[in-house]
């Protein structure tokens, strides 16, 4: 695994506690899914999760004697037991060379069922969910060609699915996630080479600097 | 080996070896009792292992509880742990601002929950609790926030036909030592903590707790997934 720029640990974290907007999340599934540093990140906040379950009687004045489960709670439950479908041995979901797993489910395919919109300069995007939380797409960059510059008004996650960008902060390869926030101001161009999709979340609209992007800004709604 | 937090593992009590059970499972037992054979065997196993053990190491009993439901399909550990775990979960949700309706339904829900996925459950990568923390989770991303949850790429972990128990063994202790460790933190931090797994905190601002002894949690998974990786290129070549 040459995975070398990582998600922050306030990002795994929030993944990790089950708070962080869905956007940010499929970023983490996907980058997860490629990196085991991360992986056991998450499953350490997901321990302390346990920890705050197993003692959260600790901080409840009484105790937390007050709170019970109704009385037929148990007996309720058991009498479902029998009639449940197991999950024991699932089906392994399908694997793709570009796309993680996570991805795949929403995508619905690989890359070739993406369903791209041109954005200009051969630059194009799939915007995959777009909410009052946030947004996620998919961008596709033609090698050599430079993502209109812009600057953030929040967080963006980017991770490097295919080919390779380098801004003015380094070198980002398959697998690797640059962080961004309102202090980065940045013109990722895609290497020579393959063309570079990337899957890119972020929690507020993207503010194009150049002029061409800001015209085209409307139209793409985000 | 000595870490650290050694002070901690002395001085947490042992946990109480065998669930107790209450009135509501002796009602479980009369209506149940096809199954309830083959578990007291089960049970019985279990304590002539862990009575030796647990003074030694502190073998977390509702792993074992969990083991039993996934192994034996044990309707007796079930009850024990729906006992333990159920109020828990209905508290965590109703201190993330759950009403207590939802919250009752939800707690069922994931507890049923817990035996369907049984067979997932691998005492050497978490803990019960932490297991059913991330059952309850997803079942309160899903029916009260009413979102999807992007989960990884599962790895096939089952190469080898069952997890060492030694493994399952050492990450018991581990979170042990991680929940005594929660528990004697200065209430400021861990108010934080709690706020932000119950919801209250965005991304943005909850800081990364220190003090907290995630580093050999965090390692140990690490090796297990180191070793399986290596597993998986032996059988590939
Ligand atoms: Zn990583």
């Amino acid at each position: 695994m040459t995975v070398k720029h990582h998600i922050t640990p306030s990002v795994l974290a929030a993944y990790a506690a089950g708070t962080l907007p869905e956007p940010f999340a499929l970023v983490v599934a996907s980058h997860v899914s490629l990196c085991d540093a991360c992986r056991a990140d998450v499953a350490g906040y997901e321990a302390v999760g346990g920890a705050v379950l197993e003692t959260v009687f600790d901080r409840i004045e009484d105790g937390g004697d007050a709170i019970t489960m109704s009385p037929d709670a148990l007996a309720q439950v058991m009498a479902k037991l029998d009639d449940m479908v197991l999950d024991t041995d699932p089906a392994p979901r399908a694997s793709d060379p570009v796309f993680p797993a996570p991805l795949l489910d929403y995508v619905g395919g690989g890359v070739d069922a993406v369903k791209w919109k041109r954005i200009g300069g051969g630059v194009k995007q799939a915007v995959l969910q777009n909410s009052a939380e946030g947004s996620v797409r998919l961008l596709y960059i033609p090698a050599g060609m430079a993502v209109p510059d812009h600057t953030h008004g929040g967080l963006e996650l980017t991770m490097v699915l295919q080919g390779a960008f380098s801004d003015e902060t380094g070198r980002f390869l398959r697998g690797d996630v640059e962080t961004g926030d309102e202090d980065l101001e940045h013109t990722p161009i895609a290497e020579a080479g393959m063309p570079c999709i990337c899957l890119a979340a972020t929690d507020a609209p993207l503010k194009f600097t150049s002029l061409i992007p800001r015209l085209i800004q409307p139209f793409i709604g985000i | 080996m000595t870490t650290p937090y050694d002070h901690l593992r002395r001085r947490s009590a042992p946990p109480p070896l065998a669930p107790p059970l209450g009135d509501q499972i002796r009602v479980q037992r009369v209506q149940r009792g096809d199954l309830i054979g083959q578990c007291n065997i089960v049970q019985d196993q279990a304590e002539t292992i862990t009575k030796a053990d647990v003074d030694t190491v502190k073998v977390d009993p509702w792993t074992h509880c969990l083991e039993r439901i996934r192994d034996e399909r044990c309707a007796e550990s079930f009850a024990a742990l729906f006992g333990h775990f159920a109020p828990r979960a209905k508290a965590f949700l109703m201190r993330g601002g759950s009403s207590e309706a939802l919250a009752e339904e939800a707690a069922q829900e994931a507890l049923a929950t817990v035996w369907q996925k049984a067979a997932k459950f691998d005492g050497s990568r978490a803990s019960a609790s932490t297991w059913i923390f991330t059952i309850l989770r997803n079942k309160q991303i899903d029916a009260i926030r009413k979102a999807r949850r992007p989960e990884p790429e599962d790895l096939p972990w089952g190469m080898e036909p069952q997890a060492d128990a030694a493994d399952s063994l050492a990450m018991s202790q581990e979170e042990t030592v991680l929940r005594e460790a929660v528990r004697t933190l200065p209430d400021a931090q861990r108010d934080i903590i709690e706020r932000a797994y119950f919801g209250d905190l965005t991304h943005a601002q909850i800081a990364v707790v220190t003090g907290l002894p995630l580093g050999t949690i965090k390692s140990r998974i690490r090796l297990g997934l180191d070793r399986l990786r290596h597993e998986m290129t032996k059988h590939t070549t």
